[in-house]
């Protein structure tokens, strides 16, 4: 949909013909200056928060996670009683992984989880959240009508498994533990990790292929 | 009889993405420039330091969701109304934030290019 927005327009040429950068871009350079001067937030920090989770934080702490609890089934009762508790075991603790829940997809259920509010995410562990996760479609229609959104990913769910559909909060974020797949019998906790995908710990996937990709 | 307007030519089908509206954006980057992640960051950074709850920041951006656009860029502008809205609450006020935009935009437009773009050199 288009509008003309004078206001937008006059934007535009202002841009064409200076190196502003965008407007949000000064408006965010705006408030960081502004904290970083009222000490509130350390500009090293905001840094290093950008890296991290542009580079190194990706779903695979959570994939390891998973492997871990195809392994382990102490591990693996641990982390669906208290997975903020498991998680920190392992060393991964973080952003976001106080209240973290995991819940299990088994033969006959199938667990999805979303934020219908905006886009709570447990990215301590899984990284950010993929753009279709924070898209007003995704948030209306993973609780509406979850077995068309798991469709559009490729998921035909049998009718006889269920679907749960987990409403993250700040709260209280989920995470699904996915079924392992058979044939994976020999593979240590690297190998398994490799499997797991970042849409089946959301739950947009199911049925993981015991090749990695 | 007369003869129907021929109706070959293209199906009429709608394009992929609008019957995967969700799964077509799979691959898309998380961030699409720089001050998306920073905006992000701040606001991560600030409920670490306490400034503002986990709580209240998803009640603001969730509000500040539903006024803009369905798309990444509409995401992120959402952050930041969100986070502009929360500061104006405790620590910064609203027209502290346009002050300080509009020197940033004077120190931009006087540095020549390719110099380090420092508030002080905004006249």
């Amino acid at each position: 949909m288009s509008s003309f927005d004078p206001n937008k327009i006059a934007d535009i040429h202002r841009h064409l013909h200076s190196h502003l950068p965008p407007e949000p871009a000064l408006r965010v350079k705006a408030i960081e200056s502004l904290l970083v001067e009222k000490g509130l937030v350390d500009p090293q920090a905001v840094d290093a928060w950008i890296e991290a989770y542009t580079e190194d934080i990706g779903p695979k702490r959570g994939a390891r996670v998973v492997a871990r609890a195809w392994l382990d089934p102490a591990f693996k009762a641990q982390l669906l009683d208290d997975a903020g508790a498991a998680v920190a075991e392992m060393g991964l603790q973080g952003q976001a992984t106080g209240h973290l829940k995991a819940v299990e997809n088994t033969p006959t259920t199938h667990n999805l989880v979303v934020c219908t509010l905006c886009s709570c995410y447990p990215f301590g562990i899984l990284g950010m959240a993929p753009a279709w996760y924070k898209a007003a479609e995704y948030r209306a229609r993973a609780v509406r009508d979850p077995r068309g959104v798991l469709r559009e990913f490729g998921v035909d769910l049998d009718e006889s498994i269920a679907v749960r559909v987990w409403d993250s909060t700040a709260e209280l974020r989920y995470m699904v533990l996915p079924q392992r797949p058979a044939g994976t019998e020999g593979l240590d906790e690297d190998a398994l990790a490799a499997l797991v995908t970042r849409n089946a710990m959301i739950g947009t996937d199911r049925d993981l292929s015991p090749e990695a990709a | 009889m007369t003869k129907s307007p021929s109706t070959c030519g293209r199906a009429i089908l709608p394009a992929p993405d609008a019957l995967h509206p969700l799964a077509s954006r799979d691959g898309d980057p998380v961030f699409a420039e720089a001050w998306q992640a920073q905006g992000l960051a701040l606001a991560d950074c600030l409920v670490r330091a306490g400034v503002f709850s986990a709580d209240d920041w998803a009640q603001s951006l969730g509000a500040a969701v539903r006024e803009q656009a369905d798309t990444t860029e509409g995401y992120y502008l959402a952050v930041l109304s969100a986070l502009e809205r929360l500061l104006d609450d405790g620590p910064l006020t609203s027209d502290q934030i346009k002050e300080r935009r509009d020197a940033w935009a004077r120190a931009y437009e006087a540095t020549p290019h390719g110099m380090p773009v420092e508030l002080e050199n905004a006249p």
